[in-house]
């Protein structure tokens, strides 16, 4: 048994629920009579919903393919050997639930070295090697092809990417060595760095052959006959691939920079992921594959030990798994049919949401306003936005026509909502406007009609106590941008029954939206949390901290943007009125800051003006900020905002805000964008001790988010 | 409004390697609309100068039009082969003869003006689709007496034509499949059946059948070369007791794809095509059902009248061997010795195999090779039997032809 195969016998033992990967050998003459060929089939066995991984008894089973085609090699009993998936899945890279048990540093070295020993063989064949990207490759997927002598891809392949950077770790198995030497270091950053740090956005198989990650592309018909043919041709001389020369000069440390310029905008330093497959790329530089090989192995490792990793697979869990199965949603089949749509309100709000539930429901949705002007002006909206789809090519005339037609807008409710199965309020934030509104639509819809409102920071219980129904009432809870932001927070009132939940769960899973279950708790989630948040910023400020200082305490968490931004993205006025609605609620945690008020009452609608290219707080709101003279460190900033956000959670899970603190994190992630190295931010809270410090214990059991003890 | 009839020439053919039906064989696991997908973009390939979206049809045949060679599969192969959308399609059904017809029908369509170029072909995958499948006879065929039970079991309409040509022993039809594997096996030996055969890509997860995995299938799976007079003796007769149809003297079970291009030879000229036969005339016939194998008798009868041509003016015969006394009841009615040179000069589904509806454009394809070889020969001809009773006959000419020599 040689030491690599000791190596994954170890490590598949530390991982009995893998889900094992086969790699089939099966001999066939090629075409053009170019002799006897061996082609390996990564195949898990299961069909393309569940894709081909890689964990160690999968690398365990590469490893005596390898053992199979090397001896044939050897003996010329074979002139080439490929590598393929099955049908749709090429492979999709290391089982991330076997990297989450593993505990012990020498472990997860293990996982890289054993990785690279199994890969590395392909290269060293005394045959040509060849990889064929049939369908979805990430991560190990893609690697143990830039093992292989050629490549060809699919036209039909989806996804196709190094997604380790995204999750918070470093292609480790060749992927941040072998890729720059193949393309380049710019275009491999745009592949490791860019693409991962942009929402892990995915090539598709055009530009896998574009960026020359492959020497040929071929249509997804006759994808794997094309590849071998031309295979036949390589291999008797028929065919020449070339591949451009790589600039291994100044533009290499160029690219670097680049990357870590992106890294930084992304993560501000916070996540270490990026910086260690940058600083791989740049040695990579002197073409020295084993030192790239060691340095991949040695940062597996220690990102797999640290928290940010674990935070991200985490965070990718709940948005992949959590986020689609909503814990404590109804049973779905409680659900009604959902044929029309009412919006109260032709404001931007309204029309907005009267464009998604348009887009995602293809059913007729109706606005209703005071007057005709806004009316018109709304569906105007709904239309031009229409247009713009139409323009871009997201959509053709037909659908364009069907939507168009879909959309109306009326004066008289009685004439819209009469026959609507779900109608949501978008008007203005005050209890008594939207009791009326709701007490109007009851009047005139029909029986069983879900009465939902996008209210951000009003009771939904009392919202409904008017009415003769009340348990038909939900909150419905968008983030702005509408159109962009996954979540949704479903509110449950008192009275709101399960037919009526579960509709809007099945509503929300139509419009592809993220959806958490939350009680009827003033601003719910998301807005509660980012207004402790805000409000101890503030409130340090108002001391006497000086903003900078303010803000540059809470870059190393590494959130989307700095809270003051957030502030001017959100619009002071509605950030003042939040933190006035949480201030009545819990007066004592929740201030209503003089300088925002001040600000607000100003007209400003920021605190920073950008005429040099950066932010520089605005002169006129420095004029009006009054501070008094408690000065605190960045640290001391930070302590006390953290722990302010630590209680809150922890209130809010004692109130049974939600079911779980996944659930925040699930909200913060997908509400507010924060990032996944934070896995929201109870890990992070956890790691940090902050949890222990401020409540007296952890949010999560060590290992759920955290190395396992 | 006047019309011409417009000359309709055979340009190219392929088709897929053909495979044994069933769990061992290479395309257990491929569906059948994949392997005409593989034959159309093949011709497409092979044939630059054809504009997909000049194609003003594609007419696929399937006997067994359900599950993957149903809902219109030349429509859907069509769309599966990235054809236009533009470009329609249909599929046709006449059993065994489905191709052929396909071919026929394209070309009355070419000839009428109606289009200027089309694919025909055909599938048949009796692994994934048995033979009787889904059928349902309506039962006045047997209350009635309108056909004998045999009819409905093409081994046993063989051995009814043995009856009714006494002279064709065994023996004889033995000797026929011997030497079919014997062509076949020197086509094979000198390339002239790998050119126009398009590689497919098979899957196998089932470890009975052989190494799993993806593999590639660039050969007929059927063919059994060295078979001798001895291995065939002995094989049971599963139609009749004391019979003498076997598995060894007709065509197994099969799987495959064909596919060619039709068009006018004024498109194909004008269009860099080649021009690989020209057709003279086409006939199909009935006869009882239960002598099925008769049929291309009188449907070559018919084919030759209307072209003003006998039976000598043949120069080549691609006979579909159903069965081996089908070719020899043939050739007996029309006096040719069974191991005549101009008939099958490369073997026949004896070898390669026969999925039913696909076979037609194969005998077309090896026509269009020996044409281009024996520039002597000004015309040739493509017949086939066909369950139910019937018979298709294709009558083509010899572009290549040089004049008597």
């Amino acid at each position: 048994m040689s030491t690599t195969a000791e190596l994954l016998k170890g490590a598949a033992e530390l991982f009995p629920g893998e889900v094992v990967t086969s790699a089939h050998v099966r001999h066939f003459d090629l075409p053009l009579g170019a002799g006897r060929f061996a082609l390996i089939t990564l195949d898990n066995g299961h069909d393309h919903t569940k894709p081909t991984t890689l964990g160690p008894q999968s690398l365990a089973n590469i490893d005596a393919a390898i053992d199979q085609v090397e001896k044939e090699a050897a003996d010329g009993g074979i002139v080439g050997v490929g590598v393929t998936g099955k049908p749709f899945i090429f492979a999709v890279g290391a089982d991330l639930k076997g990297v989450e048990l593993l505990k012990r540093h020498e472990d997860a070295l293990a996982i890289g070295k054993g990785g690279h020993d199994v890969f590395k063989r392909l290269s060293k064949l005394a045959v040509p090697t060849f990889a064929y990207y049939n369908g979805a490759a990430m991560g190990g997927g893609v690697e143990i092809g830039l093992h292989c002598a050629y490549r060809t891809v699919s036209a039909a392949v989806p996804a196709f990417s190094l997604p380790e950077v995204f999750l918070g770790l470093v292609p480790g198995w060749g992927g941040c060595t072998l890729l720059p030497n193949l393309i380049g270091a710019e275009k491999a950053v745009s592949v490791i760095i860019e693409n991962s740090l942009n929402q892990n956005k995915q090539l598709k198989g055009a530009q896998v052959f574009e960026l020359g990650i492959a020497d040929a592309i071929f249509e997804g018909a006759d994808f794997l006959e094309q590849s071998l043919i031309w295979t036949a041709a390589v291999l008797k001389g028929e065919i020449v691939v070339e591949r451009p020369v790589i600039d291994r000069g100044e533009a290499w440390d160029q690219a670097v920079a680049k990357g870590r310029f992106v890294a930084d905008g992304k993560v501000h330093g916070a996540a270490p992921a990026a910086y260690r497959a940058l600083d791989i790329i740049a040695a990579a530089k002197n073409g020295d594959l084993q030192q790239g090989y060691d340095a991949e192995d040695q940062a597996l490792a220690d990102l797999i030990m640290g928290g940010e990793l674990r935070s991200g697979i985490y965070a990718f869990n709940l948005v992949q798994k959590r986020g689609k199965r909503p814990a404590g949603a109804p049973d779905k089949s409680l659900a009604r049919p959902v044929t029309k749509v009412g919006v109260v309100g032709a404001g931007l709000m309204a029309s907005q949401l009267a464009l998604l539930f348009l887009r995602r429901l293809e059913v007729p949705v109706v606005l209703t306003d005071i007057d005709q002007e806004r009316v018109d002006k709304g569906v105007g909206y709904v239309h031009a936005e229409i247009e713009k789809l139409l323009g871009k090519g997201r959509i053709n005339q037909d659908k364009a026509n069907r939507l168009k037609a879909l959309v109306s807008g009326v004066l008289d409710k009685a004439e819209g909502f009469a026959d609507a199965d779900f109608v949501i309020e978008a008007v203005f934030e005050e209890m008594g406007v939207k009791q009326k509104v709701f007490a109007e639509v009851e009047a005139v819809a029909p029986a069983h009609a879900i009465l939902a409102t996008n209210t951000s920071s009003l009771s939904v219980t009392e919202m409904a106590s008017k009415l003769k129904h009340p348990e038909r009432v939900v909150g419905f809870h968008f983030f702005n941008p509408v159109a962009i932001l996954p979540l949704l927070e479903i509110v449950r009132g008192e009275r709101t029954d399960d037919a009526a939940l579960a509709t809007a769960f099945g509503v929300a899973k139509k419009l592809k939206k993220t959806a958490v279950l939350v009680k009827d708790a003033p601003a719910f989630v998301v807005n509660r949390i980012l207004t402790r948040f805000m409000g101890e910023i503030q409130n340090v400020i108002d001391e006497g901290t000086p903003v900078e200082v303010a803000e540059k305490a809470v870059e190393p968490l590494g959130l989307p943007m700095s809270p003051l931004v957030l502030l001017e993205l959100v619009g002071p006025a509605i950030g003042l009125h939040v933190s006035e609605t949480l201030n009545r609620a819990f007066p004592e945690r929740f201030t209503v800051s003089p300088n925002l008020a001040a600000v607000v009452k100003a007209g400003k609608r920021g605190f920073y003006v950008y005429d040099s290219g950066k932010p520089e707080l605005d002169p006129e709101v420095a004029a009006l900020l009054q501070q008094g003279d408690t000065v605190l460190t960045e640290e001391q900033v930070r302590d006390r905002v953290l722990d302010a956000v630590a209680q809150e959670i922890g209130l809010m899970l004692d109130e049974g805000v939600v079911a779980e603190a996944q659930d925040i994190d699930l909200c913060l992630i997908t509400g507010a964008g924060w990032p996944f190295h934070l896995g929201g931010v109870t890990p992070y809270l956890d790691r940090e001790g902050v949890s222990e410090r401020v409540n007296g214990k952890r949010f999560l059991e060590a290992g759920v988010a955290s190395v396992p003890a | 409004m006047p019309r011409t009839v417009r000359d309709v020439v055979f340009v190219d053919g392929v088709r897929t390697p053909f495979g044994k039906a069933g769990p061992k064989g290479i395309y257990h696991e491929t569906r059948a609309d994949d392997l005409v997908v593989k034959a159309i973009r093949e011709l497409l390939r092979r044939n630059p100068g054809l504009d997909p979206k000049r194609i003003d049809e594609v007419a696929i045949a399937a006997t067994t039009q359900i599950g993957d060679q149903g809902l219109t599969i030349g429509r859907t192969a069509g769309i599966l082969a990235g054809l236009p959308t533009s470009v329609p399609g249909y599929s046709i059904d006449r059993m065994c003869a489905g191709a052929l017809t396909a071919v026929t029908t394209v070309a009355g369509s070419v000839a009428f003006g109606a289009y200027d170029v089309a694919i025909a072909g055909g599938v048949e995958h009796m692994g994934r689709h048995p033979m009787g499948e889904g059928v349902d006879p309506n039962p006045r065929f047997v209350s009635e007496k309108l056909v004998d039970e045999s009819a409905l079991f093409m081994g046993m309409t063989a051995e009814n034509l043995h009856d009714r040509y006494p002279g064709i022993t065994k023996r004889r039809a033995d000797e026929y499949a011997v030497r079919s594997q014997e062509k076949a096996a020197k086509a094979y030996a000198d390339g002239r059946i790998q050119a126009d055969l398009v590689p497919v890509s098979v899957r196998r997860t089932n470890e009975e059948a052989g190494e799993t995995g993806w593999g590639l299938v660039t050969a007929d799976e059927p063919m059994r070369p060295g078979t001798t007079l001895e291995n065939l003796a002995n094989l049971k007769t599963p139609f009749r007791v004391h019979g003498r149809v076997t598995a060894g003297n007709a065509a197994g079970l099969n799987d495959g794809a064909t596919a060619s291009v039709i068009a006018s030879e004024d498109f194909a000229r004008e269009n860099g095509l080649p021009v690989k036969m020209r057709l003279v005339s086409y006939s199909f016939a009935g006869v009882e059902p239960e002598v099925m194998g008769y049929g291309p008798i009188p449907a070559t009868e018919k084919a030759l009248a209307q072209a003003g041509l006998s039976i000598s003016d043949i120069g080549l015969f691609e006979i579909n061997e159903a069965f081996a006394v089908q070719v020899l009841a043939f050739l007996e009615h029309y006096g040719i010795a069974d191991d005549d040179a101009r008939v099958n000069q490369y073997g026949g589904a004896i070898a390669f195999g026969h999925p039913l509806a696909s076979s037609g454009v194969r005998l077309m394809t090896q026509l269009a090779r020996q044409f281009e070889e024996q520039p002597h020969v000004r015309y040739g001809l493509t017949t086939m039997c066909v369950g139910f009773g019937m018979g298709a006959t294709v009558i083509w000419e010899n572009p290549h032809f040089e004049g008597d020599k």
